[in-house]
């Protein structure tokens, strides 16, 4: 891992004002950058300066009720000195937007056609910025905290329609971080 | 009929419900729809095709229909709960998704140290099985899809013998759910590994005839080999993963790279291709299925406790804030009962934090990034399916290729709708 912390310190020091935080958990290493119209060039000199040619994974968090709501989160992969580095940034604009990555690397195209589509991050540059999982016509972002797990009643046309799912007074848990003293039910929403 | 006329465009001229005359001019490409439900896209993927003649010119690749929303649900279960749903990634190697499911919370737990030995070689035997079946499967419809019917047959029926090895070790077929987060569900039932053992006896003789049956058969050459060519570049760029990458060259396998289970105790080979054809494709598959078994092969010798557990190894972590307790301590002492109730009704207690844990699953690397904020339900739980990046490089490896080319290389390529669309 010495070399990925070599690798992060030469990172720093090319862009010492745009990283604000470095934490490290269990052995990963994670960086936050502070906004987005610098992350190309963080991107850039990520990939072929430090040898970070895979993109293994772009997602998206969603933090209601907290500020800045949007959060992506880069999972970048060294082929030749097996280092994985994590890459999150976050923006509070509405519509939330980031810039596009998948010039730089091309399997971040369907990455954040699915983003989009789950969150409704747009994403500026992107080719082909088209809904993936749901269809085109959907008019929600499924992923996103306000939306709930049963989903809504939507009338489309040619007779296309969804409809709540029936949970059952489920689902039976208790919500991250709060402890009350006995789990209930949810309502249903 | 056509009609030429001096600008070379072409007029229909038969018309038997007097439609008007389309002019047609020869630029004109065919759009084509394959899919949702064609035989040889082993799934729900459509692929919107435009053809000239039967040349593919341009390729958009449609996904989503079986999307069930498995992160969303994610948010709403405990660590526990979700287990079964992992089942449903990769549905035909489903003990492989357990075990990388549970180790991702391990991580976060920060106990993946405390597991016992014996669930650690335990969970290795299951990665393992899980890959030779699922690339039996992969290769059994790929050989289909060329015509080569008997490949299917032969291989299907030693998926039969892992299934029936499945239902033995944890009573389902299918949707297995084997693992916990501490150990496995339960212990391997007495002479399993002896049925383990006469299996892999047999798997290998398969396997060596379908190798006698592929490997220098002529129609199966011409079909596969310079078909689906992926530069190692162009699979690095689309963040190809698993048997996929390997075949273009580039030789990248967790268990190689960043051991995890026990695979740092264990010999054995990566087979990697040199230009990424689909022949290369299969010549990995075949190859792996023979590492996988001498894998196997020496977890059953290595096990601690043996095969039979003489030596009552412990297969669930003494950690009970994490793991459920033995039944029989829950029905009778006090701190056992409160453990089980803490951990059924509000799951194990994760750090506030996030982690990224991948599996080199068959088919790829299958990662979960968990986000907690405490508490046992995760605030985000997002699933790297290595199905989705395979699917992604269709639209720049398909042009170019002959219509027939189709079934070889989504054959070839080996992904499963159920881990893409989740």
């Amino acid at each position: 891992m010495s070399t990925l912390a070599e690798k992060v310190n030469l990172l720093k020091s090319a862009f010492p004002k745009l990283i604000v935080e470095h934490t490290e958990f269990r052995g990963q290493t994670t960086l936050v950058i502070n906004s987005g119209s610098d992350l190309l060039k963080i991107c850039h000199f990520l990939k072929h300066q430090l040898g970070f040619e895979m993109l293994l994974d772009l997602t998206a968090v969603d933090n209601l009720e907290t500020s800045p709501r949007w959060m992506l989160v880069y999972h970048l992969w060294n082929i030749k000195e097996n280092c994985m580095l994590r890459l999150r940034i976050s923006t509070n604009e509405d519509p939330p937007t980031f810039p596009t990555v998948s010039h730089i690397w091309p399997a971040s195209n369907w990455l954040e056609r699915e983003v989009y589509d789950m969150f409704g991050i747009r994403f500026q540059g992107h080719p082909d910025l088209r809904r993936i999982l749901m269809w085109d016509e959907y008019p929600w972002h499924p992923m996103r905290k306000d939306f709930p797990l049963a989903g809504r009643s939507w009338q489309g046309s040619n007779g296309l329609f969804t409809e709540p799912a029936p949970l059952e007074g489920g689902p039976f848990h208790i919500l991250p971080g709060h402890h009350p003293s006995e789990p209930r039910a949810h309502p249903q929403q | 009929m056509l009609n030429q006329n001096e600008n070379q465009t072409f007029q229909l001229i038969y018309h038997p419900g007097g439609a008007p005359a389309h002019t047609w001019s020869e630029n004109d490409l065919l759009h084509l729809n394959m899919g949702p439900s064609h035989p040889s896209t082993h799934g729900v993927l459509r692929i919107e095709l435009e053809l000239d003649g039967e040349r593919i010119v341009s390729v958009r690749p449609h996904i989503g229909y079986l999307h069930r929303g498995f992160e969303k649900i994610a948010e709403h279960l405990t660590y526990t709960q979700f287990i079964p749903y992992t089942d449903r990634l990769d549905y035909l190697a489903p003990l492989a998704n357990n075990v990388a499911y549970v180790l991702a919370v391990e991580k976060l737990l920060g106990i993946e140290d405390q597991i016992p030995p014996r669930a650690v070689y335990i969970r290795t035997i299951c990665s393992e099985l899980a890959r030779i079946s699922s690339h039996l499967l992969g290769l059994g419809a790929f050989a289909m899809d060329c015509g080569a019917v008997t490949v299917f047959l032969y291989q299907f029926t030693e998926r039969e013998k892992i299934y029936n090895l499945c239902e033995a070790l944890t009573g389902a077929r299918f949707t297995t759910s084997y693992t916990r987060i501490g150990g496995v569900a339960r212990d391997l039932p007495p002479g399993w590994c002896t049925t383990l053992n006469k299996f892999l006896d047999e798997l290998l003789r398969t396997v060596d005839e379908i190798d006698r049956l592929l490997t220098r058969n002529i129609i199966w050459i011409k079909r596969t080999k310079n078909v689906g060519t992926i530069p190692p570049q162009t699979a690095i760029d689309y963040a190809l993963t698993g048997p996929n990458l390997r075949a273009s060259g580039v030789p990248l396998d967790l268990r190689k790279d960043q051991p995890y289970l026990c695979y740092d105790e264990l010999q054995f080979d990566i087979p990697i291709g040199t230009i990424g054809d689909c022949y290369d494709r299969y010549l990995v598959r075949l190859e792996e299925i023979r590492q996988s078994a001498s894998i196997i092969r020496q977890c059953i010798q290595k096990i601690p406790g043996g095969p039979d557990n003489t030596s009552h190894e412990p297969i669930m972590i003494s950690n009970f804030k994490v793991a459920l307790p033995p039944k029989s301590n829950v029905m009778t002492q006090m701190e056992e009962l409160i453990h089980h109730f803490m951990n059924v009704t509000r799951g194990p207690d994760c750090p506030p934090s996030e982690v990224y844990f991948a599996h080199e699953n068959p088919k790829g690397q299958l990662g979960f990034y968990i986000q907690s904020r405490g508490g046992g339900v995760p605030y985000r739980l997002r699933i790297r399916p290595p199905s989705f990046f395979t699917l992604s490089i269709l639209p720049v490896i398909l042009p170019g290729h002959l219509l027939a080319d189709i079934p070889a290389i989504l054959g070839s390529l080996d992904f499963v709708m159920g881990e893409c669309d989740r």
